[in-house]
Order: C-alpha cells, then structure tokens, then sequence
C-alpha cells in the first residue's frame, strides 16, 4: 500500500505541485509581505522533491529514518529562515499540512481499486505530513530558544561589573533579577576582585533587584558569607522600602549583614569604618605582593 | 610523619598552609598548635591558607574547630589569604566558620590579632596599635 503514495508522489509530481502552489497563493493566511511567490515556488519544489526522493524507499511512518535525513534538513534550514523572516510557527507548520489537500486528490484520482485501500493510503500520507509538520515547530522552537540563550550569556557577561569606589573599597551595583547562575557569576567576579584589589570592604548595591525573595536573599546571604570567609566585610545597601517590608514578612534575617539605605549612606560608613580600624593603610598603601 | 611548622612571633603564632591537608596532617597540626599555645602562653594565631587551592568539608572544620580550640586556650584565631574558590566551596558545603576571624593577607591578620588582643586584654598592649 505504501507504494502507491511513492508512485503518486512520482507520477504526478507537476500536477501536485501545481495544486499546492495555487493553493498556497490562494491562502487567505499568505504573507505576501515576508515571502514572494518565487521563493515560495522554490521552497514547495524542494520540499516535494526531497520527499518523493525519501518515500521512495518505502517507508512512511519514521521521519528519523536515514532516508528522510535530507527531508528534515530542508525543513531545518525553510523553519529557521521562516523564523528569521518573521513567520508563526504555526504558519511554518501550515505550509507541509496544506500539502494534504493536493496529495489527497492525486491519491484519489489515481487509485481506482480498492476505496478501503484508498483511506488507508490517505491515513499513512496524513500520518506522515503531521510528523513533518510538527518537525518544523520543533526546529522553530529550537532556533528560538538559542536566541534566548545567546541573549542571556551576554546579559550575564554586561550585569556583573565591579567597580572600585575607594581604595579599599569595591562596590557591586546588580541590576535585573538575581538567579543561581547569576549569583555564582555575581559572587566570582566579586571575590576575584576583592583579591585583586586587595579590599576589605565590598557594597553590594540592589537598586536594580526588582524583586527580593527568600531565594534571592540567600544568594545574597551565601555571597556576604563568601566575602567574609576571605576577610572582607559586605555592606547591602539599595533597600527600597517596599523591599525591607517584604523581608520582614517573609522573615528573611539580614541581622549578620550590615544594611544601608542608600549607596551614598554605605559609602559614607565603610569610609568611616576604614578611617578608624586602618589608619596606615590610606596614608601608606601597602605594596602588592 | 610530615608536620606542618609553626612559626613563633613575639605573642603570636603563625601557620602556614602550603601543602594538602589530610586526616593525619590536621590531626597532628591541631596538636601542635595546642601544645604550643600552651607553651609559649600564645595571644594569637594566624593560619594561612593563600596556597590551599582544594578544600573540603573536612579541612573546613578542621580550621573551625582549631580557632575553637585556641579560643578555649585563650588565644585568637585569623585565618588569612583563602582563595574564591574556597571561600565558594565553603560557603556551598554550608560551612560559614562564624566563629573563626578572617582577614585578607598575614599583614591585615597580625593588625586585626593586634587590635583584638588590645581591646580584650589591656596590660598586654604594649604599643602594638602605634
């Protein structure tokens, strides 16, 4: 039974293709604008071309099969290109499953045996162009996600600057939601240039934390608790109101952790503090080792 | 058997952490150290671990449970120059030795060992804060 969709697919190949493309360009959902009809043209020839070459082999049911390899690449790179160019992913799908119609009528045209022979074949090519389908929106949804990730990597490298306020002191302005993976990033970086900078002191200023939950507040409790570890000494300052509020409520301890309202206010006190434990120190700085 | 050496300086003790430590190792250093706080009536104790580079739990409470031990002695714990990836791997582990002083280098150690014994014991703070 599975060859007669390959034979079909062989025979009239041109009358298929013909029926599709009217079909297409008829579509109330085409996007004239993103895609021209050449391009269209090409793609749907392509298409049926690499899938009458895999049907041939006579299998139709495992799209992962070696002889579909170049079917699922062609609709790789038409479900990335279609992405890039601006298409839903359930127009990409749309355009395998409006090949259902004209197949369907060449299938009924040609096979005038058996009509119970007929709905098996049309169920097997239905099967068959619902997996493809569902490919592309797989491949869409792919693409898409390593876009999100390239975005986040670079946001992670552009959100972890630390500056140095004064000798001896380093502050850590963070802006945007804080995270495991960030944290670690956040406390790396920090540590690294406390050693670096040899600082006793280190502002960590959360302006930018939108929101602070019992999971932010311990990455920022592990962070201070690294910090110390290696002898510096971590101020939180940049509390909003609404945000000391919410730590109340949710019981979150900040009593081990000095806390400012302001930058200007921490800064203020890790100047003092220094002036009065380390008087040498800003006088004679001593030499790197 | 190897021992780690410990250096007397004037009221203080230092310690140097230059190689990795293992049950032994530690065991046997947690009893030089107290014999020799004992014995020198030690006011402090500076342990560096700059060239430590892997720790584990075990290290981890070792140096807690030192700085526990020379406090019963009447002695102060720094330890001084621990490395970001140790700091990290302590604080994961859980282990935030809060009762154990720190300080970023042996020079800020000695400062803070200083100052501390200054405030905490008067008679003994012969111009070390000048």
């Amino acid at each position: 039974m599975t060859t007669s969709i390959a034979k079909t697919l062989l025979k009239k190949r041109n009358e298929i293709l013909q029926e599709w493309l009217s079909q297409q360009l008829s579509a109330q959902n085409l996007r004239a604008d993103l895609i021209s009809e050449t391009e269209l043209r090409s793609e749907s020839e392509r298409f049926l071309n690499v899938l009458t070459e895999a049907v041939q082999f006579g299998n139709i049911s495992d799209i992962l099969a070696p002889e579909y390899k170049s079917v699922l690449e062609m609709l790789e790179g038409f479900s990335r290109s279609r992405g890039l160019q601006g298409f839903t992913p359930s127009e990409t799908a749309t355009f395998v499953f409006s090949l259902k119609q004209p197949l369907f009528l060449a299938l009924r045209k040609s096979d005038d045996s058996d009509p119970v022979e007929l709905v098996e074949n049309m169920l097997a090519a239905d099967f068959l162009l619902d997996k493809l389908g569902l490919y592309t929106t797989e491949v869409y949804q792919q693409s898409r996600e390593q876009v999100i990730r390239r975005q986040q990597d670079e946001m992670l490298e552009l959100s972890t600057p630390v500056v140095q306020l004064w000798e001896g002191i380093v502050a850590l302005p963070l802006i945007g939601t804080l995270d495991s993976a960030r944290t670690s990033v956040v406390m790396e970086t920090l540590l690294q240039t406390i050693v670096e900078t040899r600082s006793e002191l280190a502002i960590i200023d959360i302006t930018g934390v939108p929101t602070v939950d019992t999971l932010v507040a311990q990455h920022l409790l592990k962070t201070v608790a690294a910090a110390r570890l290696m002898g510096a000494d971590c101020i939180i300052s940049g509390i909003r109101p609404q945000i000391a509020q919410t730590m109340v409520h949710l019981q979150i301890d900040l009593s081990t952790v000095t806390t400012k309202a302001t930058m200007a206010e921490a800064l203020r006190f890790a100047l003092k503090r220094r002036g009065n434990t380390t008087p040498g120190i800003l006088k004679n700085p001593s030499p790197k080792q | 058997m190897d021992r780690i050496p410990i250096l007397k300086m004037g009221d203080f003790l230092m310690v140097t952490i230059q190689v990795d430590m293992h049950d032994q190792l530690a065991s046997a250093l947690q009893d030089d150290l107290t014999t020799k706080i004992a014995r020198f009536n030690a006011k402090g104790v500076l342990i560096d671990i700059s060239s430590l580079d892997i720790v584990d739990s075990f290290i981890g409470r070792m140096l807690a449970n030192t700085s526990a031990m020379a406090r019963v002695l009447d002695a102060q714990t720094v330890v001084v120059g621990m490395q970001p990836a140790v700091a990290i791997t302590l604080v994961e582990l859980g282990l935030n030795l809060s009762g154990v002083h720190t300080a970023l280098d042996v020079e800020r150690g000695m400062e803070m060992l200083r100052r501390q014994i200054g405030i905490t014991d008067q008679d003994e703070d012969n111009g070390a804060e000048g």
